[in-house]
Formats: C-alpha cells, sequence, structure tokens
C-alpha cells in the first residue's frame, strides 16, 4: 500500500509497496539483496550491485545526522497548509540517507548541520485516510501512533 | 576527425512574451541566425529542438517549429533533460554532423513557460526532485538547492554576501544585455531584504521562469570555413549524469556530473581549466554558479565564495562568467538556456560583444545542468 506514503504521494505502485505497511506498524524498512547483501535506504527492489531482483526487507535503526537541511517558504501544491517546513537530509548509521520533516520537537534555531537525530516513524493524525511518513526527531524518540 | 564549426547564431528576447506561440519565438532565433550565417534556408537539413514538453499544450513540439520554420520534409527531433535539453540538442546536432549524416544542422533552443497557470507551475515544481521518497516531503527546486547552499557554507564557510554577490554582478551585467528578463542593476542591501524563498535563499538567489528561443547554426569544417569567415569550433561537447536522488549522491557541496563532465571536455578540447576565458555556467540560484566555479576547476573546492568577491569572475579576472546576466538576469526558459549560453559564447569569441566584450576571448565554455544535477552539458568553443 505504497499510496500511504507521503503527505502527497506520486508513486501508488512499486516493488517496494511493504515498506508502508511497515512504517503503519512503526518500522523502519531498508532493503537487502538476498543474493549478494548489499542492502540499501531507500529500499529498492533491484539490485544495484549484482542487478538480482530477490530482495528482503531488515529493520535500520533510524539512528542519524543531520547532512544538510532548508525551510522551504515557497511550497508546491498540497503543501501550502503546512508551509513554512523544515526539511532535512540525514545520513543513516547503517548507511543511505533519508529526506524527512522536522518534528515538532525540534525548534528551528536548534537545528544544526551535524546534530544527532532519530528518524521516527509517523501517521497523520488528522487524516481519514490512512498517511504514514517519517519525521526527524531528538535521538532516543520512540515511535507512537498518534 | 574534422572539427564541427559554428556558422549562425541567433537570440530572440527573453520574458513574459505573452505576444508570441512557441514557434513564434523560435521563428525570431532562426531567422536571426539564418541571416547572421548569410545562408539560405535550403542549406539546412535538420534541426534539433531542445526543449521541456511539459510546459506546453502543443505535444510532441519539434514538428510544430519544424513546420513553422518552413524545414518540412527534412527531419527534426526533440532533446529533453530537463533545463538542459538545449544542450543536449547542440550535442546530438554535433554528432549527427561528425557521423557524416547530416551537413548544416539547425540547434533551436524554445521554451514557453508562462502559459502554465501558477497552479500549474506550483505542481510542477512540487516534483522536481525525486517523487518517490522525496517529493512527498514538499521539496521544491529551491529547496534543494538551498540545501546544496547549506552544507556549502557549513563545510568551507560560504557566506550570504558571498552568494548574493553572483546576484549582484548578473543583475550588473544583465542590465548591458538587450536580450535580458531584468535589465537592471541591483544592490547587495536590495537583495538581502527581498522575501523568503528556502533558507537560506530570498527571490534574489533565485533565477525567473521566462519565455524565449535561441538559435545555433553548426556545419562540419570544410563547409563551416567556406560559409564563415568567423567560425567558432565546438571542440568540447561532453556531457554526465548524477543521480536523481539527493539520497544517492556522493557529496552534496557540488554537482558529480558537473565535475565530470568537464574533465572530459576539457580532455575532448585539449585545454585546461585556467585557459577559459569567458564562460556561461548554469546560475539557476546563486550557490549554483559558485560550485560551478569550483566543479570546472576554476578555482579549488571551497574557494568559490572568495572567487566571486575577489571580483575573479567579473570582466578583467580570471574568467569572466555570465557577463550577459545569466540564467539570473536574463532570465531561465529552460529549453533555450543551453543554446542562449552557446550564442553568448560564440559572440564573445567573435569579438562582437559590445560593451560586455571580454578582452582576448580566444577559448570559451559552457556549463548547463538539468534539474538539480542529474544531468550535466559541457561544452568548449575556440576561435581560430
Ligand atoms: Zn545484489
Amino acid at each position: 500500500m505504497f499510496k500511504w506514503f507521503g503527505k502527497v504521494n506520486y508513486t501508488p505502485y512499486t516493488k517496494v509497496s511493504d515498506f508502508a505497511q511497515h512504517l503503519r506498524d512503526g518500522r523502519l524498512m531498508g532493503s537487502r539483496c538476498s543474493r549478494c547483501g548489499a542492502t540499501s535506504f531507500p529500499p529498492r527492489a533491484d539490485c544495484e550491485e549484482c542487478l538480482s531482483g530477490d530482495f528482503e526487507f531488515f529493520e535500520v535503526s533510524g539512528r542519524a545526522k543531520l547532512h544538510t537541511f532548508t525551510k522551504i517558504v515557497a511550497a508546491p501544491t498540497g503543501f501550502e497548509d503546512v508551509a513554512p517546513y523544515l526539511v532535512g537530509v540525514v545520513d543513516l548509521e547503517e548507511g543511505g540517507r533519508a529526506l524527512a520533516w522536522f518534528g515538532d520537537s525540534i525548534a528551528e534555531d536548534e537545528v544544526e548541520i551535524g546534530m544527532d537525530l532519530q528518524v521516527v516513524p509517523r501517521i497523520f493524525e488528522e487524516s481519514e485516510e490512512i498517511k504514514v511518513y517519517y519525521s526527524l526527531e531528538p535521538p532516543g524518540t520512540t515511535w507512537s501512533k498518534t | 576527425m574534422k572539427r564541427v564549426g559554428i556558422i549562425g547564431i541567433g537570440h530572440g528576447v527573453f520574458g513574459r512574451r505573452s505576444d508570441a506561440t512557441v514557434q513564434e519565438l523560435a521563428f525570431e532565433a532562426f531567422r536571426d541566425a539564418l541571416d547572421d550565417a548569410g545562408i539560405e534556408r535550403d542549406l539546412i537539413d535538420a534541426s534539433v529542438i531542445g526543449s521541456v514538453p511539459e510546459y506546453h499544450k502543443q505535444r510532441s513540439l519539434a514538428g510544430v517549429v519544424q513546420e513553422y520554420l518552413g524545414l518540412v520534409p527534412k527531419p527534426t527531433w526533440l532533446t529533453e533533460v530537463a533545463c538542459a535539453s538545449g544542450s543536449a540538442a547542440m550535442r546530438t546536432g554535433w554528432m549527427a554532423i561528425r557521423a557524416g549524416l547530416h551537413q548544416v544542422v539547425a540547434i533551436i533552443g524554445c521554451q514557453k513557460m508562462t502559459e502554465l497557470s501558477t497552479a500549474e507551475i506550483l505542481a510542477l515544481m512540487g516534483r522536481v526532485g525525486e517523487v518517490q521518497w522525496e517529493s512527498g516531503f514538499g521539496t521544491t527546486f529551491p529547496g534543494y538547492y538551498a540545501m546544496f547552499a547549506k552544507r556549502h557554507m557549513h563545510e568551507y564557510g560560504t557566506t550570504r554576501e558571498q552568494l548574493l554577490e553572483v546576484a549582484v554582478k548578473n543583475h550588473f551585467y544583465g542590465a548591458k544585455n538587450p536580450y535580458a528578463l531584468f535589465r537592471k542593476e541591483i544592490s547587495a542591501e536590495k537583495a538581502m531584504a527581498s522575501e523568503e524563498v528556502a533558507t537560506p535563499f530570498q527571490v534574489y538567489d533565485c533565477c525567473a521562469n521566462a519565455d524565449g528561443a535561441a538559435c545555433v547554426i553548426l556545419a562540419g569544417e570544410d563547409q563551416a570555413k567556406e560559409i564563415s569567415d568567423k567560425p567558432v569550433w565546438l571542440d568540447g561537447v561532453a556531457a554526465a549524469t548524477a543521480s536523481m536522488s539527493v539520497l544517492r549522491r556522493p557529496h552534496l557541496v557540488g554537482l558529480p556530473s558537473a565535475e565530470q563532465a568537464a574533465t572530459e571536455a576539457y580532455a575532448m578540447a585539449g585545454i585546461e581549466p585556467t585557459d577559459v576565458k569567458v564562460a556561461q555556467v548554469h546560475d539557476c540560484f546563486t550557490v549554483a554558479e559558485i560550485m560551478a566555479y569550483e566543479d570546472l576547476g576554476f578555482c579549488g573546492k571551497g574557494e568559490g565564495g572568495p572567487f566571486v568577491t575577489d571580483r575573479q569572475t567579473y570582466i578583467g579576472g580570471q574568467v569572466a562568467v555570465n557577463v550577459d546576466g545569466g540564467l539570473k538576469a536574463k532570465g531561465h526558459p529552460i529549453g533555450a538556456t543551453g543554446v542562449s549560453m552557446t550564442y553568448e559564447i560564440a559572440k564573445q569569441l567573435r569579438g562582437e560583444a559590445g560593451e560586455r566584450q571580454v578582452p582576448d576571448a580566444d577559448v570559451g565554455l559552457t556549463h548547463n545542468v538539468g534539474g538539480i544535477g542529474q544531468y550535466c552539458f559541457v561544452q568548449v568553443l575556440k576561435r581560430d
């Protein structure tokens, strides 16, 4: 159900659609190639290294460091109601990167490149349909459904 | 191998062109280029159109441009690599001539961006990045370059003043370019007071959408010498890619595609970065020009900020950059930009740039980036 992922979803169909289901259940998943063991976050179904199409999901810790960020003021369609918003790119402890919003638990003036963060699975509370995403929170923050 | 030469160049006015369709814009540049070359239209045996289709109501643009230019039944095709579409058209025209398939090819970059409503533009803006893992968080075109800027500032101590000096410089020269969208100088104070777009960027860090067209006519070496007494040689035509997703880039302080395309273009043309006297670089945002100085080897990694404030990229400095106003002041009709860059360098190498002329310009370069760096095309141009 990859259509659950993101405030606006542009890609409802993908070979890694179970990612969104895991995210709803509070798990952040990367992919591991069943043939050569290469891992990826975000997950991908087809191995970049050995071209195998067999993969399995594995849970990543979500521990991360902030690589860079911006506060988007001029928002595109579908995001006007949440603007301005802080977006960050983080380096994950297990390798790979994630791009996500900062949660409300971190004030704008506390944001600093290199800071430790936790990528936390989230569900949009105000939405009737299921919408899942992840956010950047202080280290140690655990997932809670609400 | 025989060289490929530029025998004619043409340019239309960039801006909000509510007076013309996209093929009418293309016509202005094409007629101008034919006049410049002093040749009959019949001599053109193919055209390549650089443009980004999603901005136009007309589907499959190359056909309607070909018809309006009166080039039917000769072949045409469209090249699309986002904001580098014009340079891709240049490169495929070069290939067609080198392959011996065509002798004289018209390269037309054209784009009508202001036909779309603000709502349509905002919807397109939301899909500029990788849409599966990034766009769902509301990323934007300025947002990505803003993140490059933040990282560049963090690693190298690049400042707001240095970033805005790029805008000040490009407006300074844009004021002298009759084809430019903004023909007004700006001060750093004014730029600093403009509205926030995506931190650290304000309005004056960003280039503007525009309508416009440019045309370059290419010919093989023998024909170029026969037709033109001042051919400009297209001696380096390199291209490279970087991952679409910023999550898969080796670093976010430059464009790996630009680093690679530059290395290959220099090798192809047998020159060093220090040989370049005049360059057109892709300044879609202020930081993009600073990263370009570094990716092209005009200065060391991280030295781009001081390089512009030391006036090394003004006329009289080490290498004059974007002295036609760049994307920033000239405007950025995306499909036209790469061809417009080539137009300006040809003009400079021919010594016809008037008050913007770079003294002793014998080697020039264009650096045209698609999207947020997933494509980069670097050309090296020389005069005899
Ligand atoms: Zn593998």
